[in-house]
């Protein structure tokens, strides 16, 4: 059983836990996932490493509210346990000197970026970050990622804070500039990630993009995660989940996203009516 | 010299129509008198070929004549001297090319039904002696530890013998649940979960320490345990990666690994969805590909959770088929249909990414190639196209890299089987044993048991210096 030490509602529906998992936490590095499963019926799903401390033996999550797993994790308090926590998986990101680097964040990927963020900045990179959000009272982190930053546009999709528009304008207009850009990085929901592979096309700048498909084992073991990067077809979980955005098939990406939409609703609406809704 | 009783005593089994429909194991095991008919058969062979037949080598003729005695405990002991597992065992063995094979009445046509006593025998353990199975003393301590890595039959054999030989063993499994693929693989309507979940709390009753949740090679290396403290290691991490066969349109929804869609429904209980949180798609259609134990049980898995048609696609005839034969016979019972000399060419999808169709080629066998079965080869010109709306692909797994990737001196194949000795299970790295799937690739549980056997034998040694 893995212990929740702490838990902050950090914006609406967004969730940060801090779990007592020391072994995972000697190992993280930035870009890994674990896979967590809350009890016995419960179904194992994926979250990115928002944050950890090896000497506390703790890591930190952030997950967003979307169906029935996270419904029911964001009812756990500090105190509860999860019956399950494995990691650090996946491919830790490659971090490296690659000069200016924009890290661009949709929602609730605002958390698994920061310590990528963080790593590229100590590697001595500039770091340009855009953060969007549908709306103001979706936006979190603001300014732990201004701290990881030297320059930070914040966007939103209604206007009710920041810049409005998406965070491809800002993306778009930097590449236009005539700003020197070595390199993006894009997390968020795919939609966001597709079009800021799109965005940087042209311009032939490197865009790393964290893949979040449907996963079961998280060990390269099942093959649902599957994506198509460059015509091959590669284990998320395994051989990501980053990926060069501008090799990612993301048509196929979001058809396997829909795999499971009515046993997703149906699974939701049991749940809250078991449990009665929440804010 | 008595008369030859060629009457095999049958296995009493659910009825094909109601097992079609649940997840309760199918058959139903022999009654006393039953098991005693069958025990009378046996003609006490002094060459016993039946136990040369076994790759561990059990005394057959000798727990069968105790099972006629009436000597159960004596059934259970000669049983339990060479096999730990005889209830996963009698199970699940391919015994019509082991023990069975071997029985001197095969030749007859009627071989002893070894596997069904063995079962009876670990049945009646199970039910009568758990109890009053008298605490053996504990071994001596030595004092030295060594870890396990992987919970599947070899596993769970390597920790339980080097625990029985007083070392202290810790059992590192990357899934929440100990057992391998006797867990998320074999459906509970062949091998109760039950029973293999006995084994594991026997195996936790010896002392071993269960670290489940732990992704050996990601949250810990194998250099890292060997530095912390472990005196040895051994690997049963089996050959659990999927293979597809990287044909068209083999990444539509609807198109599972033979592991996706097990894992989801054994592992998961996604056929109790939504009381547990689980989902899995199953088509009305559905065509699983492969000839193996792995698509007959994907097969009867999907049929079971309500698919009208269920087709076996199968690229050579049925007697090259490598499933256990009694689970063809199961399956063609239930209604399962099977396309033999058949294989995909591509998959064809809808507009929203699902699968719709499979364009099959019919085949033809040719000359035999290294597996000594004959080639098959595609007829051109020979497509048609199969409407379905579900796919599992059971075309074989590998050795998941995990591991080999995050240790430089565990030389593996260039399928990534790890290379060991073929009798002790010595790697090429130093203090490393490795025996079952992930040495042979995809094989049988009592291969992996007897080569978890002999590694522990050796590790011992090993460690006694
Ligand atoms: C490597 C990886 C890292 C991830 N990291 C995070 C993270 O740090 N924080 C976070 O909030 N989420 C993260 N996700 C997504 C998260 O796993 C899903 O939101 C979660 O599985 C949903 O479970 P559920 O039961 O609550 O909802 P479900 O009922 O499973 O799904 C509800 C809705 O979410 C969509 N969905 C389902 N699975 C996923 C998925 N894997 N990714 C995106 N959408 C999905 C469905 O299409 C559906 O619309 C990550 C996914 C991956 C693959
Ligand atoms: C569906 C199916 C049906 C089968 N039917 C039969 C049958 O009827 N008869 C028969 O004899 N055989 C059958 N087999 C084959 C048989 O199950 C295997 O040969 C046997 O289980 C191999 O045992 P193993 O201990 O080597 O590996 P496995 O049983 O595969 O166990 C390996 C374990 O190691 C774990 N692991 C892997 N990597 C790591 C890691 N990095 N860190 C920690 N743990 C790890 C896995 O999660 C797993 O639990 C079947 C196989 C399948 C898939
Ligand atoms: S272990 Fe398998 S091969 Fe050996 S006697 Fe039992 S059923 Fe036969
Ligand atoms: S070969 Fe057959 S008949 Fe002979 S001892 Fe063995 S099981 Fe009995
Ligand atoms: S989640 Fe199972 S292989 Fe990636």
């Amino acid at each position: 059983m893995f212990r929740i030490t702490y838990r902050e509602t950090l914006a609406t529906k967004i969730h940060l836990f801090k779990i007592e998992a020391a072994a995972i936490a000697r190992k993280a590095l930035a870009g890994q996932f674990v896979v967590i499963r809350i009890d016995e019926k419960g179904e194992r799903i994926p979250l990115t490493l928002a944050d950890w401390d090896a000497k506390e033996g703790s890591v930190t999550v952030v997950f967003m509210e979307v169906g029935a797993t996270t419904f029911r994790l964001a009812l756990l308090k500090a105190g509860d346990c999860i019956a399950d926590f494995v990691g650090p998986l996946g491919v830790p990101s490659h971090i490296d000197k690659f000069g200016t680097v924009v890290c661009v964040a949709g929602g609730v990927g605002a958390a698994p970026i920061a310590p990528i963020a963080k790593a590229l900045k100590k590697k001595g990179n500039e770091i340009i970050f855009i953060l969007g959000a549908r709306s103001k009272d979706l936006l979190f982190w603001e300014d732990k990622l201004r701290s990881i930053s030297h320059r930070l546009i914040v966007t939103t999709d209604d206007g009710t804070y920041g810049r409005k528009g998406v965070v491809t304008e800002p993306l778009k207009e930097l590449l236009e500039s005539g700003e020197k850009v070595d390199r993006v990085i894009a997390i968020g929901p795919s939609i966001m990630m597709k079009f800021c592979a799109l965005t940087t096309q042209p311009f032939g700048v490197k865009t790393i993009v964290s893949l979040n498909p449907i996963m079961v084992d998280g060990t390269g073991m099942c093959g649902c995660c599957r994506v198509s990067v460059g015509g091959v077809t590669k284990f998320s979980c395994v051989d990501g989940p980053e990926f060069d955005g501008h090799q990612v098939d993301w048509d196929l990406l979001s058809a396997r996203l829909r795999i499971y939409l009515d046993e997703e609703k149906c699974s939701l609406e049991q749940w809250q009516a078991r449990m009665g809704k929440h804010s | 010299m008595p008369k030859l009783n060629l009457n095999r005593e049958p296995m009493t089994k659910q009825d094909p129509k109601t097992r079609g429909k649940n997840f309760n194991e199918v058959a139903l095991g022999y009654s006393a008198e039953q098991a005693k008919a069958e025990a009378s058969r046996c003609i006490q062979c002094p060459k016993h070929p039946c136990t040369d037949g076994c790759p561990v080598e059990i005394d057959i003729a000798g727990f069968i004549k105790a099972v006629l005695d009436d000597n159960m405990p004596e059934a259970v002991r000669i049983l339990k001297d060479k096999n730990s597992l005889p209830g996963i065992c009698g199970r699940v063995c391919p015994q019509e090319t082991q023990c069975e094979q071997a029985c001197s009445l095969a030749k007859k046509g009627a071989p002893i039904a070894i596997g069904r006593l063995e079962r009876y025998v670990a049945d009646w353990e199970r039910t009568n002696m758990g109890a009053l199975n008298p605490r053996a003393e504990p071994p001596r301590p030595t004092g030295k530890q060594v870890a396990v890595v992987g919970s599947g039959p070899a596993g769970l054999v390597a920790v339980a013998d080097l625990a029985k030989l007083g070392h202290s063993v810790t059992l590192f499994e990357a899934l929440h649940v100990a057992g391998g693929v006797l867990m998320y693989g074999i459906p509970e309507f062949r091998l109760p979960k039950e029973i293999v979940q006995a084994e594991v709390a026997y195996v936790a009753s010896l002392g071993v320490k269960i670290e489940l949740d732990s992704v050996v090679g990601k949250v810990v290396t194998l250099d890292e345990l060997l530095e912390s403290g472990y005196h040895a290691l051994f690997l049963g991490t089996g050959a659990g990666a999927p293979m597809f066969m990287d044909i068209p349109g083999e990444n539509l929804n609807g198109i599972y690994s033979a592991n996706e869609f097990l894992t989801r429904v054994n592992l998961m209980k996604a056929y109790q969805f939504p009381e547990y949180d689980t989902p899995v798609f199953v088509g009305r259609r559905v065509a699983v590909i492969g000839g193996g134990n792995v698509a007959m049980d994907s097969a009867r898995c999907a049929l079971r959770l309500d698919a009208d048609e269920v087709y076996i696609i199968y690229r050579r005839s049925e007697v090259e088929m490598p499933a256990r034969r009694e689970e063809v016979e199961n399956a063609k019972e239930e209604g399962i249909q099977f396309k033999l000399l058949t294989n995909p060419k591509r998959y064809i999808g809808n507009e929203s990414g699902w699968v719709v169709g499979i364009e099959c080629y019919e085949m033809g066998l040719g000359e035999p190639d290294e597996s000594g079965r004959r080639r098959p080869i595609a007829k051109e010109g020979s497509e048609f196209i199969l409407d379905v709306d579900m796919v599992v692909a059971a075309l074989g797994t590998r050795p998941n890299p995990l591991i080999a990737q995050t240790t430089s001196d565990l030389k593996t194949t260039k399928w990534g089987t790890v290379v060991a000795d073929e009798t002790i299970g010595k790697t090429m790295k130093d203090r490393v044993w490795a025996g079952g799937d992930i040495v042979t690739g995809a094989a049988t549980v009592i291969s992996a048991m007897g080569a978890a056997r002999r590694a522990a034998r050796d590790i011992d040694e090993y460690l006694r210096g």
